[in-house]
């Protein structure tokens, strides 16, 4: 126990991520806490979606940095989790699956996870995932676009590029980590047509082994956030064939 | 026969009705007819026999043995009547109404013993009776019997006879005709009664051969043509049931692969989740222990690859993979696909430019990284990837300098774990890799085919539609 809170003293200290896992599986959680705990991660792994949210509301999102979150779950499944921890907050969410489950992918995704890793998974991998999700949310990594002041107005949006905050017509969006960011990399270059696998390499640090959906689902979920008529969007428009551009307005 | 053979059975037994009745009508009214034209003929000749007896009796007594002109006229009348025509004949004179030359020699001599003969002739398009007869003379003390020389020769028409006899034949003629015919519609409703039943087996058995096996006939009546139905109906049962069966035994035999593959996965996952920490370790541990350590790990990588190419393997057998298309440069995510696959260097690359085309480049990956890990593995460099393509589709080469592939080996390159032969023994891959590379290529309604360079070496090749949905 006091080694834990060493661990996750010196996490602190050294900026390195605090990681909420969630897996049914005694082996697969003890893999990864004994992995991740190894890279430097202060690590809380519960084996169940109602013991991890039950530790997110007594300690509160800001003691977690990232969520890594099995689909397959006793109780309370994945998908459910993952919607109520998208509603305590804006925490980064990579959730594991079983591989070859397409359709638990697109519904993790749709159920608002920023990331999604196929079991088995590799510790090293892992690790890289939660980087990029977390870069993510860090203002010195966003594209600011050059000479370009902190705060633009886009139509009725204002996206505040240090603040990292976005709002509608004066009123606040909430965003999370994953579509704040594809939303900075488009808005960056209005009117430019930017590929998936431009995104998923920018966004999601995956280039072209990347899944395309993540950008597909993410896009969605921010369309429903920001768009007027999510079905008819402006701002962030489908060129089909080739991908995605922001505006014009 | 072969004739007989290449008709059909239809026509096979109209004939065979039609035979079978010329054959009774002609036997039935052909003997009728014989048996009543003899009969009739017998008779009228009887009559015409006994009439001019009759006749002759009635010129006795006679006036004269030796009967001048005029006498012999008279006889001949009498006895010819008024149908006939005859003539009398005495001592070389002949006299009457009748050509003496009609009589044969053979009658004349049967009448010079003094019986009453005849002859049936043929006069013209009629038939007629020629009867003949000596006068006899009787004594009257000694009641003697003697030959008169007066010979009378009568011919009588038998028309009426023959008309009888004709009408017979006609009549004769007649029902065997209609027989015919009444036996043809007979044989036709046979033969559709045979037919007709015949036709639904062919079909039914057409259609139970092109996979419909719920297939069965009504069974309709006793005979033997019911019998067939039901045998064919047992027989689809038993052939459906063992179909079936056979089916799920495929079905559990890969449910159970997939099961199996699904189990192994979780505690792959958390022997894989610590190799890393292991593999960091390794440096730190006594050399065997690292050594072991180390030997763990690189299996468990593999027992890893080879529990995901199952499942992957079990759900193109499932049909659940689908594609994620995307529209892509070809050229630039094939680049990328080397370049994250760490084979930039070892790979001499021949790509065209500006090439788009619809598809799913993690498939495309998976693909590729098969291709040029095999030839990385299996063949000799200068390893090459060449991509060329038009409107018309994408074309992927991957080829090696290698001592290429064995010919009996061609056909089976892309068969679930197939080796290459002992030589190879374990590979690095599962396996599974090339008939994963094809599913995948088909999944695209792509074609991927292996093949040996005219100039040595192994090469594959991954055609690909510009967009999967032309290909469907």
């Amino acid at each position: 126990m006091l080694d834990e809170q060493v661990r996750r003293a010196v996490a602190r200290m050294m900026d390195m991520p605090r990681v909420l896992l969630i897996e049914d599986d005694e082996g697969v959680r003890e893999g990864l806490r004994i992995a991740l705990s190894h890279q430097g991660h202060a690590v809380d792994a519960t084996g169940t979606g109602e013991d991890g949210l039950a530790l997110l509301t007594t300690r509160g999102t800001a003691a977690v940095d990232v969520v890594v979150l099995d689909l397959m779950l006793p109780g309370m499944d994945g998908f459910e989790v993952c919607r109520r921890i998208r509603a305590l907050g804006d925490l980064p969410i990579i959730m594991l699956t079983a591989r070859g489950d397409d359709i638990d992918v697109v519904a993790g995704l749709e159920a608002g996870a920023d990331d999604y890793m196929v079991k088995p998974a590799r510790a090293r991998v892992l690790e890289a995932r939660i980087r990029a999700v977390l870069r993510r949310v860090r203002s010195d990594q966003v594209p600011s676009g050059a000479a370009r002041t902190a705060v633009e107005h886009q139509g009725d949006l204002c996206i505040d590029r240090h603040a990292l905050a976005v709002t509608k017509r004066g009123q606040p969006v909430s965003l999370a980590p994953t579509e704040l960011r594809l939303l900075l990399e488009l808005s960056a270059s209005p009117g430019r047509v930017l590929s998936r696998q431009q995104l998923l390499e920018s966004v999601w640090d995956q280039g072209y082994l990347g899944d395309s959906r993540l950008v597909d689902a993410c896009v969605q979920r921010l369309r429903s956030k920001i768009e007027d008529d999510p079905a008819v969007p402006t701002h962030v428009q489908t060129v089909r064939g080739f991908g995605y551009r922001f505006g014009p307005l | 026969m072969r004739s007989w053979l290449t008709l059909g059975l239809h026509a096979r037994l109209l004939l065979a009705f039609a035979l079978l009745n010329v054959v009774i009508a002609t036997a039935v009214a052909g003997i009728g007819y014989v048996r009543a034209r003899d009969a009739i003929v017998q008779r009228a000749q009887d009559n015409a026999v006994i009439e001019t007896a009759n006749r002759m009796e009635k010129l006795f007594p006679l006036a004269t043995r030796t009967p001048d002109n005029a006498a012999l006229m008279a006889i001949a009348g009498e006895v010819s009547g008024r149908e006939g025509s005859g003539f009398a004949e005495s001592g070389g004179r002949t006299a009457g109404t009748l050509r003496p030359d009609v009589v044969t020699t053979r009658l004349r001599a049967e009448v010079a013993t003094g019986r009453i003969a005849w002859q049936r002739l043929s006069v013209g398009n009629a038939t007629q009776l020629l009867i003949g007869s000596q006068l006899l003379l009787v004594d009257e003390a000694s009641r003697d019997v003697s030959p008169s020389g007066i010979e009378v020769y009568v011919l009588r028409p038998l028309d009426d006879e023959i008309e009888v006899v004709d009408s017979l034949a006609w009549d004769a003629w007649l029902t065997g005709g209609a027989g015919l015919m009444l036996a043809m519609l007979l044989a036709l409703v046979a033969a559709r009664s045979v037919l007709v039943p015949v036709r639904r087996l062919r079909v039914a058995a057409q259609r139970f051969g092109e996979g419909d096996l719920d297939t069965r006939l009504s069974v309709r009546g006793r005979d033997e043509l019911a019998a067939v139905a039901e045998t064919f109906n047992r027989t689809a049962e038993s052939l459906q049931r063992h179909v079936a069966e056979l089916r799920r035994m495929e079905a559990d035999a890969r449910r159970f692969v997939a099961d199996v593959s699904h189990e192994l996965r979780t505690p792959l996952a958390a022997m894989t989740a610590v190799t890393d920490l292991l593999d960091d370790e390794v440096a730190t541990l006594p050399p065997l222990a690292g050594q072991a350590v180390s030997l763990v790990i690189g299996e468990t990588q593999k027992l890893t690859r080879l529990v995901n190419d199952l499942i992957e393997v079990t759900r193109f057998d499932a049909g659940a993979a689908g594609l994620a298309l995307d529209e892509v440069d070809v050229a630039e995510a094939l680049r990328a696909i080397l370049l994250v696959r760490g084979f930039t260097d070892e790979v001499t690359a021949d790509l065209v430019e500006g090439l788009r085309a619809q598809l799913d480049p993690r498939r495309l990956d998976v693909i590729v990284a098969n291709l040029v890990g095999n030839a990385l593995r299996h063949g000799e460099p200068p390893v090459t990837i060449r991509l060329t393509g038009g409107p018309g589709g994408l074309v992927i080469e991957v080829t090696d300098a290698g001592p290429g592939l064995d010919r009996k080996v061609v056909p089976h390159v892309f068969d679930r774990f197939f080796k290459a032969g002992p030589a190879r023994g374990r590979s690095e891959g599962s396996g599974l890799g090339l008939a994963i590379a094809w599913e995948n290529a088909r999944l695209h309604g792509g074609t991927l085919v292996a093949a040996n360079r005219p100039d040595g070496g192994a090469s594959f090749t991954l055609r690909l539609s510009l967009s999967p949905g032309d290909a469907r």
